[in-house]
């Protein structure tokens, strides 16, 4: 075997053919590598930065520590359990005065308010009189507010003043860090996360089920017609799937509204009388019906391109050998399509445990899904922490079922259309 | 499996007649909502349902004056006889959308359309390193939810005053179209004869001279339809536009996602039925393009 090293091929400069062969490849893959660089780096800096950024919000949160600095040095070797002390309250003044001078008194109020409900009046009320206020501070903030005695409120600000929390995730997830750092669930009536994500779940599931009920027999048909007439039918699964989601929207309101289509269709046949018209929009059964027609050509289009790449002869091959229709279909055809079955039903998921748009519109109050919730803390209640906490629960289960999609399918074999 | 045999027994009859039943009610499930919204736009009365005059076909119960709203909403003076035209594009708010939506689109579209086709082609190179791991993250804008994306790109633009800016829209949605771009190239790169290129280098053209003269001409249809699709993902995108536009921002959809939810006239109907019309037109360019690139590869017969 050492003959082989002694007598490497050289190429015609004297150099070793292994190396030069070795770094004419790795000038292809860098000149392969730098077509696709600007758009990894617009990629960067416009998507991903972004929203690990945002993300970043759901266990960051400097507001308290920087706005009052010395009331959250005082509180670091505090407890949690102890009579507040003196110093405590001076530095509490103190932060008080300055934070009503800058004008960030609303947001500290508000920031403390979301671990100790009824915190803001207090702040903002106390801040106002804070500077006419002498030693010892203590007494003299407890004579204006007696809330202040209180050392729950405390605990409230010992808990804003963490930079770094698992508050915000275990709000999202319905528990509540205590000061002393333990995790508790939430008292029954604010337990709301929770719920909405299996409802998300929930509702994304019954809309893959019935997008896979109507889908298989449709893409069934198209795959197995003459090409002439598929590609004719396929126009109807197509045209929805370009059709704006606004309008397609729209067009179900119009439908099932109480005075819709689908109404005055009922009372016309005396399916139901004209003062008892169904509700079926503006509530969960509106969501599923208008975003099942929504995500339907999601499961079409792949279930079709499987479809139509099973040869027809498996099917003739079995029912010449004595099997029933249904056997063939069961036994020989329908095991061939669930790489389809995967693929639209992983995709159809996806789409729809993110969707905003639909539920927002349609959907009431028990049709609204996790999105709708994020976008409220993001455009309402203005709570971005907690809005990244949702946000990255719901990332998580998206991202895993994209790495099962990429498992079972393969990103490569994604098309459109 | 087409057709029925003459040996078929009466279940078997049955069964087929059914299963076609079937599929027509699911084709209407899916199509009459769409075509419902056309006749609708034509009511005369400000209601979302077909008036008894309708329905008897009288001429007075139809009125063209939702269509005459989209312009008229928002103009300074709809009364006037002269400059009725020039109001109308300067000041109408649906106008104003449509500019909005076609200036955000068209610059998104040539964003993630000339960053998609170049990674395209360097992702169809057999030698590209990392290739899986680099798709993933090329077509994960269409798999994060929106409302991530949205939040995400609000918080980090605000920061560099790009959040409720012109610059921020068509970033943020040439980001959305980039996946469309990536998949349709890659795909009609996947037909593409590499050994084109190494003839045109080896006769001496040059890597830009090669790529503009003899690889883009075969895949243009795939650049083009990956076009279409970016386009038409920023034209109907509107959680980013609620999130991030200021009130002279307005989208098309984000124009309508607030008729929707506070004042629901037909003038909604009346543009959605333009938008149906424009998504037909744009069906049917994919389709022409599908065909030529089908031709131009001689996957089918001429």
């Amino acid at each position: 075997m050492s003959d082989t090293h002694t007598a490497a091929v050289m190429a015609a400069d004297g150099t070793p053919l292994k190396a030069r062969l070795a770094r004419a490849m790795f000038r292809r893959k860098l000149d392969a590598f730098l077509l696709v660089l600007p758009l990894l780096v617009f990629l960067m800096v416009f998507f991903l930065a972004p929203i690990a950024w945002f993300l970043s919000k759901g266990f960051h949160d400097d507001l308290f520590a920087t706005e009052m600095p010395n009331t959250t040095a005082a509180l670091a070797d505090w407890d949690g359990s102890t009579e507040p002390t003196e110093a405590q309250y001076a530095a509490l003044v103190t932060d008080l005065i300055a934070t009503r001078k800058t004008k960030t008194i609303g947001k500290v109020a508000t920031r403390v308010n979301r671990e100790h409900s009824g915190a803001r009046s207090l702040f903002t009320s106390s801040a106002r009189k804070a500077a006419k206020l002498d030693a010892p501070f203590k007494e003299a903030l407890i004579k204006t507010k007696k809330a202040w005695g209180d050392i729950a409120v405390w605990q409230g600000m010992k808990a804003a003043s963490r930079t770094y929390t698992i508050g915000y995730y275990a709000n999202a997830l319905d528990r509540r860090q205590l000061a002393d750092g333990s995790i508790v669930a939430q008292p029954e009536q604010r337990q709301i996360h929770v719920k909405l994500l299996i409802r998300t779940l929930e509702i994304s599931l019954q809309v893959t089920l019935y997008c896979l009920l109507l889908g298989y027999p449709i893409a069934y048909l198209l795959a197995t017609l003459p090409n002439r007439t598929s590609n004719l039918l396929m126009i109807l699964v197509l045209l929805p799937f370009w059709t704006s989601i606004l309008v397609r929207t729209t067009a179900w309101i119009a439908m099932l509204q109480s005075q819709g289509v689908l109404n005055d269709l009922f009372v016309f046949f005396g399916v139901t009388a004209d003062e008892a018209r169904f509700s079926l929009i503006y509530n969960k059964l509106g969501t599923l019906i208008a975003m099942t027609h929504i995500l339907l050509p999601f499961m079409v289009l792949p279930l079709y391109s499987v479809m139509k790449g099973i040869p027809p002869s498996y099917v003739r091959a079995a029912k010449s050998l004595g099997a029933t229709n249904w056997t063939a279909f069961w036994r020989v055809y329908a095991p061939q399509t669930v790489p389809g079955i995967g693929a639209g039903a992983i995709l159809v998921f996806i789409v729809a445990i993110g969707y905003y748009i639909t539920p927002a519109l349609v959907g009431g109050q028990d049709g609204q899904m996790i999105s709708n919730f994020i976008d409220f803390h993001m455009r309402r209640s203005l709570n971005w922490n907690l809005a990244a906490a949702l946000g990255t629960v719901l990332l998580v289960v998206v991202l895993t079922l994209y790495w099962i999609y990429d498992r079972v399918v393969g990103i490569d074999n994604m098309k459109l259309g | 499996m087409s057709g029925l045999p003459p040996y078929a027994g009466f279940g078997e009859r049955l069964w087929y007649y059914t299963f076609r039943v079937i599929c027509g009610l699911i084709f209407l499930f899916l199509i009459t909502p769409i075509l419902i919204v056309i006749p609708l736009s034509f009511n005369v009365e400000p209601y979302f349902s077909f008036t008894p005059g309708m329905l008897s076909f009288k001429s007075e119960a139809f009125s063209t004056r939702w269509y005459l709203d989209i312009l008229q909403n928002g103009m300074a003076n709809p009364d006037a006889t002269t400059g009725w035209w020039a109001d109308a594009w300067s000041n109408s708010q649906w106008v104003r959308s449509m500019k909005n939506s076609f200036y955000i689109g068209i610059l998104s579209t040539l964003i993630s359309t000339a960053l998609g086709t170049l990674a395209a082609v360097g992702l169809s190179r057999s030698e590209m390193p990392f290739k899986n791991a680099i798709m993933a993250t090329l077509i994960s804008p269409m798999i994060v939810p929106l409302v991530i994306t949205a939040a995400g790109a609000f918080y980090a633009f605000s920061q560099f005053n790009l959040a409720y800016t012109y610059s921020g829209l068509i970033l943020a949605h040439a980001v959305l179209g980039i996946p469309f771009v990536i998949i349709t190239v890659t795909a009609t790169l996947v037909g593409f004869d590499q050994s084109l290129v190494r003839a045109a280098q080896s006769m001496g053209a040059s890597p830009i001279t090669t790529f503009f003269k003899v690889q883009m001409p075969l895949i243009l249809p795939g650049v083009i339809s990956g076009a279409l699709f970016a386009f038409i993902t920023s034209f109907d995108e509107v959680v980013v536009v609620i999130q991030m536009a200021a009130a002279e921002q307005r989208t098309i959809p984000r124009q309508m996602f607030s008729g929707i939810r506070e004042q629901i006239s037909p003038t909604i109907l009346a543009v959605a039925t333009v938008l149906v019309i424009i998504s037909i037109a744009l069906l049917a360019t994919l389709e022409l393009l599908r065909r030529r690139s089908e031709r131009l590869r001689g996957l089918s017969a001429s």
